[in-house]
């Protein structure tokens, strides 16, 4: 996808998410949210897997900082605003970041594919033995926080998800993807990517790859946790669940499923993956096994994802139409 | 003293069942060179089949004492699922490790949700028909000798892997093949047959261990994706592809975890992952894997 292509994919998707409150009814825009999340979560988690090349399976832990730090910022501390709670938990997990990723991006491949599931599932087992610190399976209480200052006190909590908060969200995002296109087009993402195709090549051309892999490693959890907090506020609780390695899973069937190659991908992916999950639970009780399915068949037949079977399309419409 | 000799036991069984599935994953990890992130589900199918299949032999007047060997006989029926599925791996082979993994996930998706449409949400478990064994006693010591009997099949498993893979010509082929897929097939392997063959063997290890737990465990959803987190750290410490690091790192988790379980409950899995940490750190290959490349 071209740049002009995608800015215009973009533009419009913003567009089309703007009307879905005034047009659908509130369900919709509150199942929208966690899209928001997710999407927040993957652009970060793009940006290690689609162009670092590398595959964290314990991404969700992340998710589960933001979300508990919500909690114990909100809950514990008392603070209200929404905007404080996001920053310092983007900051708590750039920082537990830190030590994980100078472990985990000595390896590549696999290896970084099990240690990174090891620490997500160190940090679950934590969250979920330790109830007297972090609630065990019943999870922390997310009190609602006021976002901009305001409170919004008159709305119920469906009326300001579905309002207020959900334009908070596509603002959020919008944000989010403005600043990793910079990223990934800066002289960073540059390096990035080349320690992506080639490390050793790259290595021999003076990139520091390892240093390169670790500030990914850090953004990326910056955004997961950022992720996290929006899922914490939505559901008004963090648990566990949120940090269960299939969680994480979950996070690469979306990133493949609209195409990781692409800077939209993930995101079309996200959207899908809610979208078809939702559709699905209403129609079935066995809607994981048709998931499984769909990402069975992905996988196989269309590695590229919904992003690169647009592609194709257009192409092939181009060429006919030569 | 006799509790420590309790506690020793439970984790040996423990660690007999964990080796059982690890081998199978080292195996097909060895040779097709993919992570099976359904070897969990593997395992609860067979602890799931092995109460249907020994309810209804006893229906069918099976004697209770042939409550093990039914057991196994069950494991070893479900290889009927390796072949299928070993051929829809076989589109991802040549593609990168990330969509491997993928792919076997989509199956844990998929096989949680058959768990569910063929034997309900709720647990399913054997009446304790394995206590007919007996239990041997002595002092406060007490230890089923279901769970001895299951510690001999696990060493008895190891040992005629190990002879398999060292002594016989298909292992031989096996270990040829697993070193280097190319020239295998240049000299007249049948690549595909062993794969096949491979997976199904991989596939019957787990649902095996599988059968056997299920007398002394119920049979739930959550086993599959359960398993696969103490599957993984086995091979992990053991190091990825070694039977003898399977062996080593069955032993560490199954120890670790009755250990755990019995002195400070909150730490169970949390010894487990930092003893994971731990050894990437210091060994990435594992204990007993070969250095990267």
């Amino acid at each position: 996808m071209r740049p002009p292509g995608a800015a215009l994919v973009a533009l419009a998707g913003t567009a089309a998410l703007a009307l879905v409150p005034a047009l659908a009814p509130a369900y919709y825009a509150t199942l929208m949210v966690p899209f928001f999340a997710y999407a927040i979560a993957l652009l970060g988690f793009n940006l290690l897997f689609g162009k670092a090349g590398l595959l964290s399976f314990g991404h969700a832990m992340f998710l589960g900082l933001g979300a508990y730090g919500a909690a114990v910022m909100a809950g514990v501390l008392h603070v209200h605003s929404f905007e404080a709670v996001l920053c310092a938990t983007m900051l708590a997990a750039a920082i537990v970041a830190v030590p994980i990723g100078f472990v985990c991006v000595r390896y590549t491949g696999i290896f970084f594919g099990m240690l990174t599931l090891a620490f997500g599932m160190l940090f679950y087992s934590f969250l979920f033995k330790f109830y007297y610190v972090t609630g065990g399976d019943s999870g922390m209480r997310v009190p609602r926080m006021s976002i901009l200052g305001l409170d919004f006190a008159r709305y119920n909590k469906i009326e300001f998800l579905a309002g207020p908060f959900y334009y908070y969200c596509l603002a959020l995002l919008v944000a989010a993807g403005v600043l990793m296109w910079r990223i990934v087009h800066s002289p960073f993402g540059l390096h990035l990517r080349t320690v992506g195709d080639n490390a050793r090549k790259a290595e021999y051309l003076g990139v520091h790859v390892r240093r390169c892999r670790l500030v990914a490693f850090v953004v990326s959890a910056a955004f997961g946790a950022a992720g996290g907090a929006i899922l914490g506020f939505r559901i008004g609780l963090a648990d566990p669940e949120l940090v269960y390695w299939t969680q994480s899973g979950q996070l690469v069937f979306m990133a493949v499923l609209g195409g990781f190659a692409h800077f939209l991908g993930p995101i079309i992916g996200a959207l899908a993956y809610i979208v078809l999950q939702d559709q699905l639970q209403s129609l079935t009780p066995y809607w994981r096994f048709v998931l499984g399915a769909i990402l069975a068949v992905v996988v196989i037949g269309f590695p590229t994802g919904l992003a690169g079977l647009a592609d194709d399309l257009r192409r092939r419409f181009r060429r006919s139409g030569a | 003293m006799a509790a420590f000799a309790n506690i020793l036991v439970g984790g040996a069984f423990h660690a007999a069942v964990l080796f059982l599935a690890a081998a199978g994953l080292q195996l097909v990890f060895g040779v097709q060179k993919i992570l099976n992130l359904a070897c969990g589900s593997f395992y609860a199918l067979g602890a799931y089949f092995g109460v249907t299949f020994i309810t209804a032999a006893a229906g069918a007047g099976l004697s209770p004492w042939l409550i093990l060997p039914g057991l196994i006989v069950a494991g070893l029926l479900l290889g009927v699922i390796g072949p299928p599925i070993e051929r829809m791996l076989r589109s991802v082979y040549e593609r990168d490790e990330s969509f491997q993994l993928l792919l076997t996930f989509a199956l844990v998706l998929m096989f949680q949700d058959v768990f569910r449409f063929i034997w309900g949400a709720n647990p399913r478990s054997l009446d304790s028909g394995y206590l007919i064994y007996g239990t041997i006693n002595a002092r406060e010591f007490s230890v089923p000798v279901y769970n001895l009997l299951v510690i001999a099949a696990a060493i008895g498993t190891a040992a005629g892997l190990g002879a398999f893979l060292q002594r016989t010509n298909f292992g031989r082929i096996l270990r040829a093949t697993a070193e280097n897929r190319a020239m295998a097939e240049a000299l007249g392997v049948d690549v595909r047959r062993v794969y096949s063959a491979v997976f199904t063997l991989g596939a019957v290890l787990g649902t095996t261990a599988g059968a056997l737990v299920v007398p002394t465990a119920a049979a739930s959803l959550d086993m599959a994706i359960d398993f696969v987190i103490e599957a993984f750290a086995v091979v992990v410490i053991g190091g990825l592809g070694s039977m003898r690091g399977a062996l080593a790192g069955a032993l560490i988790v199954g120890l670790i975890r009755a250990y755990a379980i019995a002195l400070y409950p909150e730490v169970e899995v949390l010894a487990i992952y930092i003893v994971v940490i731990a050894v990437l750190l210091v060994r990435p290959t594992g204990l007993f894997g070969r250095p990267l490349a």
